[in-house]
This record gives C-alpha cells, sequence and structure tokens, in this order.
C-alpha cells in the first residue's frame, strides 16, 4: 500500500494514509480498466465530478479520490472488487455520507464506492417479518414500505431520513429506541458481501443462527473494513399499538441522571430514555417549537409503547419514579403529535447546532450511566479551557453521549481548538470506563484513540480479523484500527503533551 | 490462576498439543469429538461485578451459571436468553462457548445479543479484552459477539459481561390445540403482532404460548389468543434443560434451524418446534445427508445436537467462510491446540 503521506497540515493532525494529492497517471490507468467493467456514467472522475464526495458527515476532514464508482448490480459490484483486488487498489464504499467518523473518507489512490443506484426493496416478507434490500436502502424507506402491514424497521438514527442501511450495518447504528430494540446487530438477519478476495459471501441466514462461527456478528460495524454490502436481510417487528412519551425536568443534570438509574431500578426498560441540558434545549427550541421547559437544567424524555392499557400502567409507575427522583414538573404527551413533537427537538439537535454555529463536532462516547454527572461536570470545564460552547444530547438509557462542540471552521485555530476538546471528551470515556465511540465508528476520527482502548495486542487482532476477510488490505484500509506504528507516534504526542494530547500549549 | 492457564496454553502452543477446554463438562455431548489434555478453567471463578442499574454483570468463566443466575434473580433480573444448564455445574464460559438458548430466544434474542465483553486467552498466551460493559461500543471489530457460540476454539473465554434485562412482572401460558401446519402459521401470525409472547412450542397437536410482561399486556394478550391457561413452568424447565420426556432415549437428537415461516418438516420421526417455528427439534436415524438436505431446502440446516456419531455434527461451511474460518482460527490460536476438531475436523 501507499507509505503514509507526511504533508504539514494546519491542525497539528498525524497524517493518515491516502491523504495527498491524486496521481493523474495511476488515475488513467485504473478508470480506463473499471469502464471495461461499467457504463460511461458509473465512473467519475474528473475533479468536479468527485469533489462532491471528498467528505462524509464529517466535514473536518476533506479528500478527493482517484475516482467514484457507482455500481448498479450486484455483479458489477463483485467485478470491481476483484479489479481493485488485482491491481492494488483502495476500495472506500459509501451510502448516503451521513457519517459522522470519516469512514466514507476517500482515499487519494483509491475507489469511492457509492452504492447510490442500489437503493431497492428487493423482497418485504411480511408474513416472516423481514425485508431483503439493497444496500443503499434509506433507513426510513424500509419503515414506510413496511407501515401497511403494521411492522417497521426499529434502528432508528437521527440521520433516518437518508442514511442507508449498509452505512447502518458499517457503524452499527443506533438511535433512541435501542434501549428496548437493540441496535443494528440486533435487528439484522444476514449481509451478503463481497470480501476483499472478490468472494460473494452471506453471514448470517434467515434461520435463527447459521452453522460456524458467528461471522456476521465481526460484519456488523465493520466499517466496510471486511467486506462491501451488497444486500442485507433485516427484521421487522411490529408496531407498538401506541406509544407516550413523558418529558421531565430537573433541577440539575447529576439528579436527571439518577432518575435514569431509578427507572431501570424499578425494573422498567422504557421504549426511549433521552437526555439533553440546557443549553440544548435552548438551542433547539427556537427551531422547533418542541414545548420544552427551557428553564430547566436537563430534561428527559421516557417513551413508553404497548397496549393502551400496558402503556397506562407504565406511564403512572414512570410518572411515580420520576417525581421521587426528583422531577420539577411533568408533562405527558396526549396525542401522536404532541409525541412527535417532543422527539423532533431530539431528533434536530444536529442539524440546530448547525444552524446556530457555523460548524459542530459531534461525539460519541459511551460510559457506564453512573459516570455521566462526572462527565457533564468535565465537560463544563473543558468548555471554559477552550473557549467553545458544548450542548449535551445524549442517549441516557445507555449512557451514550452526544457532546455537540460548536466552532467557527473558517479559523484554524478554533479548528484546532474544537478537535482538542473532542480528543479530550474521547480521552476521558476511555477513563470512566467506557469507549470512544458508541454507533459513529471510529472512522478516521478516533483511530488515534483507538490506541489508549486497546493494547498492541489487541489492536494486533483486529488487524488479524481483517486479514481474514481481506488478506491484500484493499478495503477502506487505514480506517478504524491505528497501526503500531501510528500510535507510537500518538503515545509520544501525549507525552510531550502532557496527560492529554495539546494539554498545555498554549492557546493565544 | 489465570497465570496457571497461561503457562499450560504457553507451553502446550510450544509443543503444538491439543488441549480440551472443560469446565463442568455439562455439555461434553454437544459438538464433534474434542481431542488433547484438558484445561479446566474452573479456578478464573467468581461474579466481578453486578449494578442493577447499569443492567450489567460481569462474571469469570468458571462461575457456576447457577449462582450467576441466583445473583441476578435477588435483584429481580434475568438473562434473557434463558440458558440451558444440561447440569448444576454449567459454567458461564461454558454457556457462553456453546452459545445455546432456551426458549425466549425467538422474543427477547441469543447469547450473541446479550454479550457486551469477554476477556480471551489467545493460542499465543495473550489476555486480550474486548467490548466492555456499556450498551452500545462500535470500537474495534464485535470479537466479543465472535466468542459466543465459538466452541472454545478461538480461545478460553476467561471473563464476560452481559446485559441482564428486569424479570417480566407476571407471566402465564395458553394452551391451544392446533396441527403443525395451522401452529406454524398461528406463531408466525402472532410475531407480526405487539404481543408480550415469550415463548412457543408445539408438540403433538398441542400449541404452548407464554406471555411475559406487564399485567395489562398479559390480560390483554390472553383474551386475544385464547386456549386455556395453564401452569406450564415445568414444561418450559423441561424444554430448556432437555429434561422432556421428548429428549429421552437414544435416537439421534436432531436440531434444525430455519426460518420460522419453513413449512412442516416431514421427515419420519417424533418432531417438537420452538422459537416461534425457529428451532425444530427432530428424533431421527435417518441418514445425515437427508436431515442435512432437507433443512437445507427449507432455508436452514440441521446439527446433530444429541446421540450418533461425534463427528461431522455440523452441517458444512460454504468454502469462501470455511476459508474465513481457518484464517480467524490460524490468527487466534496459531497452533491449533483448542477444542481441535470440536467445531469442524482438520
Amino acid at each position: 500500500m501507499n507509505a503514509p503521506v507526511e504533508a504539514p497540515n494546519p491542525y497539528g493532525r498525524l497524517p493518515l494514509e491516502g491523504e495527498g494529492p491524486v496521481d493523474p497517471q495511476r488515475q488513467r490507468e485504473v478508470v480506463a480498466r473499471l469502464r471495461t467493467l461499467l457504463p460511461e456514467h458509473c465512473v467519475l472522475f474528473r475533479e468536479e465530478d468527485t469533489r462532491p464526495y471528498e467528505c462524509d458527515g464529517l466535514t473536518l476532514y476533506r479528500q478527493l479520490p482517484l475516482a467514484v464508482v457507482l455500481p448498479e448490480s450486484e455483479a458489477q459490484v463483485v467485478a470491481i472488487v476483484k479489479l481493485c483486488r488485482e491491481m492494488g487498489v483502495p476500495i472506500v464504499p459509501r451510502g448516503a455520507g451521513t457519517g459522522l467518523s470519516g469512514g466514507a473518507l476517500p482515499h487519494a489512490a483509491g475507489v469511492l464506492l457509492s452504492t447510490a443506484k442500489l437503493n431497492r426493496i428487493v423482497r418485504l416478507d411480511a408474513a416472516a417479518r423481514m425485508a431483503v434490500v439493497e444496500p443503499g436502502a434509506r433507513n426510513l424507506a424500509i419503515t414506510d414500505a413496511a407501515a401497511p402491514f403494521g411492522l417497521y424497521y426499529a434502528p432508528d438514527p437521527s440521520s433516518q431520513i437518508a442514511c442507508t442501511i449498509a452505512g447502518n450495518v458499517a457503524e452499527n447504528s443506533g438511535g433512541v429506541h435501542c434501549l428496548k430494540y437493540g441496535l443494528t446487530f440486533h435487528n439484522i438477519l444476514a449481509v451478503r458481501g463481497v470480501t476483499g478476495e472478490g468472494d460473494l459471501v452471506e453471514f448470517g441466514s434467515a434461520a435463527p443462527d447459521v452453522p460456524g462461527l458467528d461471522l456476521l456478528a465481526l460484519v456488523i460495524g465493520s466499517e466496510g473494513m471486511l467486506c462491501v454490502v451488497t444486500e442485507v436481510t433485516v427484521k421487522l417487528v411490529p408496531k407498538p399499538q401506541l406509544a407516550r412519551c413523558i418529558m421531565a425536568s430537573f433541577g440539575d443534570v447529576s439528579t436527571a441522571g439518577e432518575a435514569v438509574a431509578a427507572i431501570i431500578a424499578a425494573g422498567i426498560i422504557p421504549a426511549g430514555l433521552e437526555m439533553m441540558d440546557q443549553p440544548a434545549t435552548r438551542m433547539v427550541e427556537p427551531f422547533v417549537k418542541a414545548g420544552y421547559d427551557l428553564d430547566a437544567a436537563a430534561i428527559l424524555l421516557v417513551e413508553s409503547d404497548g397496549t393502551p392499557a400496558e402503556v397506562d400502567e407504565e406511564i403512572a409507575r414512570m410518572t411515580e419514579v420520576l417525581n421521587r427522583a426528583g422531577a420539577k414538573k411533568i408533562a405527558v404527551s396526549n396525542s401522536e403529535t404532541e409525541r412527535l413533537r417532543f422527539w423532533k427537538g431530539r431528533k434536530n439537535a444536529f442539524p440546530a447546532a448547525g444552524r446556530v454555529s457555523p460548524a459542530y463536532y459531534c461525539m460519541d462516547g459511551t460510559i457506564p450511566r453512573k459516570r455521566l454527572g462526572e462527565m457533564l461536570r468535565a465537560i463544563q470545564q473543558m468548555e471554559g479551557k477552550y473557549g467553545l460552547r458544548c450542548p449535551n444530547v445524549f442517549h441516557a438509557g445507555d449512557g451514550n453521549l452526544h457532546p455537540l462542540i460548536l466552532f467557527n471552521d473558517n479559523d484554524v485555530e478554533e479548528v484546532k481548538r474544537a478537535e482538542d476538546f473532542g480528543v479530550e471528551i474521547l480521552e476521558l470515556s476511555v477513563a470512566l470506563g467506557g469507549t470512544i465511540t458508541g454507533e459513529h465508528g471510529v472512522g478516521v476520527e478516533k483511530i488515534s484513540q483507538m490506541c489508549s482502548q486497546f493494547s498492541d495486542a489487541e489492536r494486533a487482532m483486529f488487524h488479524a480479523v481483517k486479514r481474514a476477510f481481506d488478506p491484500a488490505g484493499i478495503l477502506n484500509p487505514a480506517k478504524a484500527i491505528p497501526t503500531l506504528h501510528r500510535c507510537a507516534e500518538y503515545g509520544r504526542m501525549k507525552v510531550s503533551g502532557g496527560r492529554l494530547p495539546f494539554a498545555d500549549l498554549e492557546r493565544f | 490462576m489465570l497465570e496457571a492457564l497461561r503457562e499450560q496454553v504457553r507451553a502446550a502452543t510450544a509443543a503444538g498439543a491439543p488441549l480440551s477446554i472443560r469446565a463442568g463438562g455439562s455439555k461434553d455431548f454437544f459438538g464433534n469429538a474434542g481431542e488433547g489434555e484438558r484445561l479446566d478453567p474452573r479456578g478464573c471463578a467468581g461474579i466481578v461485578a453486578h449494578e442493577p442499574t447499569e443492567l450489567v454483570i460481569t462474571a469469570r468463566c468458571g462461575t457456576r451459571l447457577a449462582e450467576l443466575e441466583a445473583v441476578l434473580d435477588a435483584a429481580g433480573q434475568m438473562l434473557p436468553f434463558e440458558p440451558p444448564h444440561f447440569g448444576a455445574e454449567a459454567t458461564v464460559g461454558g454457556c457462553i462457548a456453546a452459545g445455546l438458548a432456551g426458549p425466549r430466544r425467538a422474543s427477547a434474542g441469543g447469547v450473541r445479543d446479550y454479550v457486551l465483553g469477554v476477556k480471551l486467552l489467545t493460542g499465543r498466551g495473550d489476555l486480550l479484552s474486548f467490548g466492555g460493559t456499556v450498551m452500545k461500543n462500535v470500537a474495534g471489530y464485535d470479537v466479543a459477539r465472535l466468542a459466543a457460540g465459538s466452541l472454545g476454539v478461538l480461545g478460553v473465554i476467561t471473563e464476560v459481561s452481559l446485559k441482564v434485562l428486569p424479570k417480566p412482572v407476571t407471566e402465564t401460558t395458553l394452551r391451544l390445540e392446533l396441527d403443525e401446519a395451522a401452529a406454524l402459521a398461528r406463531m408466525n401470525a402472532w410475531a407480526g403482532k405487539p404481543l408480550p409472547i415469550s415463548a412457543t412450542a408445539w408438540r403433538d397437536g398441542a400449541l404452548h404460548a407464554r406471555l411475559s410482561g406487564a399485567r395489562a399486556a398479559v390480560a390483554d394478550a390472553i383474551s386475544r389468543i385464547g386456549g386455556d391457561e395453564v401452569d406450564a413452568r415445568a414444561f418450559w424447565r423441561g424444554l430448556r434443560e432437555q429434561s422432556d420426556e421428548f429428549f429421552a432415549g437414544d435416537l439421534p437428537l436432531w436440531r434444525l434451524a430455519l426460518p420460522t415461516t419453513a413449512p412442516p418438516v416431514a421427515l419420519p420421526g417424533p418432531h417438537l418446534i420452538e422459537w416461534g417455528g425457529g428451532q425444530r427439534w427432530l428424533r431421527s436415524g435417518a441418514p445425515a445427508e437427508e436431515i442435512r438436505a432437507r433443512a437445507a431446502a427449507l432455508g436452514g440446516h440441521a446439527t446433530r445436537f444429541r446421540g450418533g456419531e461425534r463427528r461431522d455434527v455440523f452441517a458444512p461451511l460454504p468454502p469462501p467462510i470455511a476459508a474465513i474460518h481457518r484464517r480467524l482460527k490460524a490468527e487466534f490460536d496459531p497452533a491449533g491446540i483448542f477444542n481441535r476438531g470440536r467445531m469442524f475436523g482438520g
């Protein structure tokens, strides 16, 4: 593979493999071969055509690919992988480009494979409660197709209107209902994909299990590094008759955090359990008019679903627990419109951040719930330290935080501060016994912090897992799992910067 | 204790001598015949942490499964996948390695769905930690979940963290008289409705459906499903632990994992359906090829679960999948010492 490009970047980042200019000679060679496999309109290589693919939802990183391919059939995907394998060309798969960790960041010497033209729902079997879909099918399109049968696809990431199923598979996406209904992992029956060897392989099955090792478990969340997904079989679940949502206000975030624990301790698994702090509610309210209590230091959204009688019973129990846990105010949705309005603010938190700030940087650490208060206090301190605002929304039920660092992306120094702020949150997530990413993936964004979360031997085993699926290392290379060399560099930066990277650097 | 295990593994790898990982031995019958010196991990035992409000329990591999379940029970919680013990000596490590789930599988998920993290002692003698104790974690490949059902072929699972859930407030069972095809149709129809069904089983013209959940939901479901309410706790235990009379006798026991909507298996021999149609048990001395061909035609696979020959117990793998298995095995266990042949020959 290509040697790391040592070009300096203004942010003080460690260089990434695959950064740099596209080699025009190599581009001509590869494009000529790709055109023998695909119609002309499915191979893009002029800069004006490839520019739109230079980044995904993580706009802090941009890179032009050698070429973009838009296959129209599974057979074409197989042919592309075989060709790239033969020519030693990296492949970066891309769905809707909504990913937040740079997993679909192009490689200067590689082909970006877009699933945009593979977006059909192939088969929906209502009796068997499953749908077979192409990789580029949108998350919400599956639920829409299932709705006439009283079924839906449970995982609902905030980007569900746009994000694709293969992207969800790549990141093991969650959403606001996964405490009760599970992650992408729990809702996928099978994935068909092309390995780095060019083999078309079915992982999982419509049956409850397959013989041998559970390779599907490895494929889900593998960030496009083990296979290029060509077809996904999803589980559909019956839509509950009714859902109602409680909005509870709290005077401080720690009490809200304790209320979350109290609900779980009462033996209740809510359908949704989300927290927003005051900066977050004040950020979204002007745009969505959700009716949030703007005086509260934090609000909890707690949802119950089931039969009407079941929901009544559960709402009563939840209300009692929340009151006992110190809720200052409680509102319960009395109609579907009102319930959706409660959720609208939460689901639009990211776009709202984009409206109040030129740019925002969304973090994704997950920590044990009991450490929530500690984390929030630390983030407050970091706001002062880095001079940046950071509203917090999080999946309180499963400890997955999404701090939104607001910054100006036209100011190099401010970008650097935002990145350092993010790194400190990630490092703290690991230190509190959690993980650097709950559902957005490592991508390029958190690749250095993988050095903190895993030992050399563990990372070596991850590389070994990749080799088992992709011996030539052509599938989304240099993402997610850092090399030993990179970790050594990162270690040196950490040491020279104090306890945390850049902690002691002067900031003007 | 861990150091002793590690020494045994390193020595075995150096000598290329196979190790047979065996704790309580409750699942000795399962899989192909193993070979090699015994590695007994039961010295590594004990609950490491259980925080009911975090919905997580962490235990060392040699902890008895019954002990872990008692701890959860005292806190009003449970392992949602209802693992079979198959003996009082069953351990947590064996439960994860075997990857077997009980009656609640169709509604709650299997072992894989609740594994959050594992510590794995590899063939090189490295103790590696994958996953963790949090509900959501996409840092690195999900090796922790790969360990569920791995039959010890990747290494010794020394510790595991599992997601747990509160026990249902109430539970009851309904019994309906239906023939096999009608029962399959009924189970699939139920699964498409928001009903609190936590287990189903059909045998000899009787369909049992267990309801678990909030009082209101269970009461509502009773009126919608019909049939007779019965006390079936012993019945479900009999299925979970295979102590039911169906499982007695010497005739080989086949397990067919099929799509729930697959029609009746229609092979001779007594049969029993679980998991909404997804798991079908068959007592049959018919040739393996015949049973495997039928399972494959129905979209699933067949395992010789108990009895009969202890080789080629599992359905063979398609070549590209087999190649990935070989490469993974070579990375986790370079000398091929762990549970040699237990999953697949060679």
